[in-house]
């Protein structure tokens, strides 16, 4: 391992790195704009100058230029500070003094490292450059002006997010960033350029001008509007979720989120349920709590267990899931489900239903295979550490069911059931390449399993699995990729019929005949709620969606940003939610809501905490009890052998932007879909 | 949908574009000099190529298909577009006059070539004349300062300038005439004006 001297100080690194990587291991802070770790190197802004020696008497660019054994590296001489003082100034020739009106400003590394670098005036007396702004969507809102040709985002459009539509087009001071043809930019992860951008150039269009960086109260916390539990920073101020940032975690994330992570937060001001409510008269009427737990409670209590299910939907934390389920076990009623897709999951060992690869696992596998799935859409944060393992190189991937661009070369092998056969008995080619692979993947979507024969799926999947050997020592490349945040959860809670229990369609098909007749919704949607025929619907939730609208009780609950919760996302890691705005109006927090239920039902509840509540689940299941954590499920036989159709597999997420009641909810999402088909959202009214 | 950066907004694009078949035929001559997953490099000479077909630009359909035909995203080819010169934007004349105004010509008269240009052909720098013929521009430096000053028409060099020989070489343009190419004062290629200062004598008697 190369050993150099860093300021005086020797320190011994590994080979490969560069001479920025070293100085960050010696704890010299080197300023940049277009260097990022997770982003091809560029060189181009030279604000990482630094002297180094043996080499010619003049600065080089750390960020490009690999540690050798023997160097020397001045990071604060006289040569380093005069160089930096001269890029600085470069930069700011053309860059305007907006600061005052600039959505970055707080938060803008050029105005940091200007405090660092930056000249009190300036020598450039001729007219700066203007560049005209550009339209790439309805996310980001672009100034380009401000932009200082780092080059990042152009980088991230073409590596990471795998949608090369960003250059720089024209050459010298004519040089711009942009599409060169005006188009919305076509990625699920293009909020992650506002956080790249070093400057002001590209900043959040929702969030423009709403408030200043250092207003702003910061909670770190959990998507839950995929399956990946992507790690997210809050911003509020006052009662008002202002914005939502990612936050690194490699294992996760890295530290990218989603679109919808990102900008559907607009969507927890709208539409929001913020007091009980019963249907009297035939009309919902606002009602005090102390009524509606009185009303349900009696209802419930009233009823004959057999005749009372509960469904749980996508946004579910687990310490509700846990408090519902023991409400309804008291209850005598074995007609509980978690999976209102009417995926046939989680009979079986918990290996499967988990992503057992692990996100951060996906970059040892040699070969993958997707099936019915589009995780472009169902899960993009995933799909982009697919994409990093594509671009090492030597990671064929084939794709059966709905053929889709994935930002990655995937081979479309077929559309439904039979292909999958087809690869178990050899006959076709990509099982070669499985089979010739070290560690294959798998990649069953919910696409495949909610279907009536998801079980034989599952069975056969688990067959595919074995027959290429994806599960041998320590790797389990067999993987499902589930779409709710709450799914994985509920599984492992036992959120699933009991004995003689009614699944999803059926709790539908009892309610519509008339054989369930108290039917429990805890924030789920995503049925046909139209269907419930006569039967007393008690919608707990947060948004007055689909499952309000039906509802003849509505108990208000609290949105993910607004409770602390547990959700376990698709690898089966447990992760907690901070409370970081309180429920509007007297909406709670949901595992309160069904202790509090439970008193009036006349089955109460032992839990008087949340830390009761969260013993509670530690003991039903120690995943609850290891925070953040993975641990590799055993792999045992699953699925059940049987007849399986060949109608071809459908991909579950048809628009990405509308997927839950948040997203549903949201404006913002409102427009990205609209740009997202072709066209600019129409505006009415005094909108223009 | 808005114009593309660089041309201007009232320029008609063409819908599609695709290569005749004998400039087909050049075209994978030349890509397959290059190493399989590296057709990219062929982009340059391609460009050239759909330039040369198109009447001397490149509209926004011919860079689109040089970029399918390489296998690359559009946005690369049309950052390479931008950013080098010698490819046009927008439509030219027959006669792409373009003057060096850099310092050597500068200082060897490129400022008379100019105005002589504009006062030949009635037009201005970076217009085009009514009927199509010429297109005058300004461009930094052609490598061939030896013969400063000088301009290049088309594929042509005219060096060793002034406003007479300017003038004579557009008139017979405007006429049809073929100019002839090279130095303008007599001498061959870049020797030195006052005949050659070394290598004059016999190399066989071993001066």
């Amino acid at each position: 391992m190369p050993t150099l001297i860093i300021d005086g100080e020797e320190i011994e690194v590994e080979a490969g790195l560069t001479v920025l990587q070293a100085c960050e291991f010696a704890g010299k802070e080197i300023p940049r704009f277009c260097y990022h770790e997770r982003l091809s190197v560029a060189g181009n802004c030279r604000m990482c100058l630094v002297e180094v020696s043996p080499g010619p008497p003049k600065p080089a660019a750390s960020c490009a230029m690999p540690v050798a054994d023997g160097m020397e590296v001045k990071t604060d001489s006289d040569m380093v500070r005069k160089a930096r003082q001269g890029v600085m100034e470069f930069l700011l020739i053309n860059h305007p003094l907006d600061c005052p009106i600039c959505d970055q400003g707080g938060e803008c590394d050029l105005q940091d490292q200007a405090m660092a670098y930056g000249n009190d005036g300036s020598r450039f007396l001729e007219n700066k450059r203007a560049v005209e702004d550009k339209d790439l969507g309805p996310l980001i809102k672009t100034i380009m002006t401000r932009c200082i040709h780092c080059t990042r985002c152009i980088r991230f459009a073409t590596e990471v997010a795998g949608v090369p539509e960003l250059g720089a087009t024209g050459r010298g001071e004519n040089m711009e960033v942009g599409t060169y043809v005006e188009k919305a930019l076509s990625s699920e992860l293009s909020g992650n350029m506002i956080d790249l951008c070093p400057v002001g150039a590209l900043t959040s269009k929702p969030y423009a001008f709403t408030a200043r960086s250092w207003e702003l109260k910061k909670t770190e916390s959990i998507d839950v509007l995929d399956a990946v539990g992507s790690n997210i920073r809050v911003d509020t101020r006052g009662p008002e979720v202002m914005r939502i940032l990612p936050r690194n975690n490699d294992g996760v994330n890295e530290e990218w989120i989603s679109d919808k992570a990102r900008f559907a937060c607009d969507g927890l001001r709208r539409q929001r349920l913020d007091k009980p409510y019963l249907r009297k008269d035939g009309k919902l009427q606002p009602v005090g709590w102390p009524e509606a737990l009185s009303v349900v409670g009696q209802k419930l209590a009233g009823t004959s267990g057999d005749k009372i299910a509960a469904i749980a939907g996508d946004l579910a934390d687990a310490e509700a899931m846990l408090t519902l389920k023991e409400l309804m076990d008291s209850l005598v009623s074995p007609n509980i489900d978690c999976r209102q897709d009417g995926t046939q999951i989680g009979e079986g060992p918990r290996a499967a239903y988990l992503f057992n690869s692990t996100i951060d696992g996906i970059e040892d596998a040699d070969a993958l295979l997707i099936v019915g799935s589009n995780p472009r859409l169902e899960a993009p944060v995933l799909n982009a550490r697919i994409r990093k393992r594509y671009l090492m190189g030597g990671f064929p991937v084939g794709l059966i069911g709905e053929n889709a661009d994935l930002t990655y070369k995937a081979e479309h092998l077929g559309a439904g059931p039979d292909t999958l056969q087809a690869l178990i008995d050899g006959s076709i080619r990509f099982a070669e390449v499985m089979k010739g692979a070290e560690r294959p993947m798998i990649i069953v979507g919910t696409g495949a399993l909610a279907r009536p024969d998801g079980p034989a799926i599952l069975a056969q999947s688990r067959r595919l699995a074995e027959t290429v050997d994806a599960v041998s020592g320590d790797w389990n490349g067999f993987n499902v990729l589930q779409r709710a945040a709450s799914r994985i959860a509920g599984l492992d809670i036992g959120f699933r019929p009991g004995d003689g229990g009614r699944r999803t369609n059926r709790i539908i098909a009892g309610a519509a005949s008339g054989d369930i007749e108290v039917v429990y919704l805890l924030g789920a949607d995503e049925i046909d709620t139209s269907a419930l025929g006569n039967a007393f619907v008690i919608y707990q939730g947060h948004h007055g969606d689909a499952g309000a609208h039906r509802a003849d009780a509505i108990l208000p609950g609290a949105a993910y940003t607004e409770k602390e919760a547990t959700y376990v996302n698709v690898e089966g890691r447990a992760q907690q939610t901070k409370l970081a705005i309180f429920p509007p109006g007297e909406a709670k927090e949901d595992w309160a809501i069904i202790r509090a239920l439970s008193e009036s039902a006349g089955k109460k509840l032992p839990y008087d905490s949340l830390e009761q509540v969260r013993a509670r689940l530690a003991e039903i299941h120690p995943v609850f009890a290891d925070i953040g954590e993975v641990t590799p499920a055993a792999w045992e036989a699953f699925g059940i052998e049987g007849d399986i159709e060949s109608a071809p597999f459908r991909n579950p997420v048809t628009d990405f932007y509308l997927t839950d009641v948040i997203s549903r909810a949201s404006e913002t999402m409102a427009e990205c879909t609209a740009a997202a088909r072709g066209g600019n959202p129409e505006k009415t009214g005094t909108d223009g | 949908m808005s114009a593309p950066r660089g041309t201007p907004p009232d320029i008609p694009q063409p819908e599609s574009f695709a290569f005749n078949p004998e400039v087909l035929e050049a075209a994978e001559t030349i890509i397959a000099k290059y190493p399989e997953g590296r057709q990219a490099s062929a982009v340059l000479p391609l460009l050239d190529l759909a330039q040369r077909q198109h009447d001397g630009w490149l509209p926004q359909a011919a860079m689109t298909y040089v970029a399918e035909m390489l296998d690359m995203a559009p946005i690369r080819v049309y950052e390479v577009a931008t950013f080098y010169t010698m490819y046009n934007l927008s439509p030219v004349g027959e006669n792409h006059v373009q003057v060096c105004t850099n310092l050597p010509c500068w200082l060897r008269g490129s400022s008379r070539v100019v105005e002589t240009c504009e006062r030949v052909l009635g037009i201005g720098v970076g217009e085009t004349t009514e009927d199509g013929k010429f297109t005058l521009t300004e461009v930094e430096c052609l490598g061939a300062c030896v013969n400063a000053p000088m301009i290049q028409i088309n594929d042509d060099y005219y060096e060793d300038l002034d406003a007479s020989s300017t003038e004579t070489i557009l008139t017979e343009l405007k006429s049809g005439e073929t100019p002839k190419t090279g130095s303008r004062i007599g001498r061959r290629s870049c020797e030195p004006i006052g005949g050659l200062t070394s290598l004059t004598g016999d190399r066989e008697a071993g001066d």
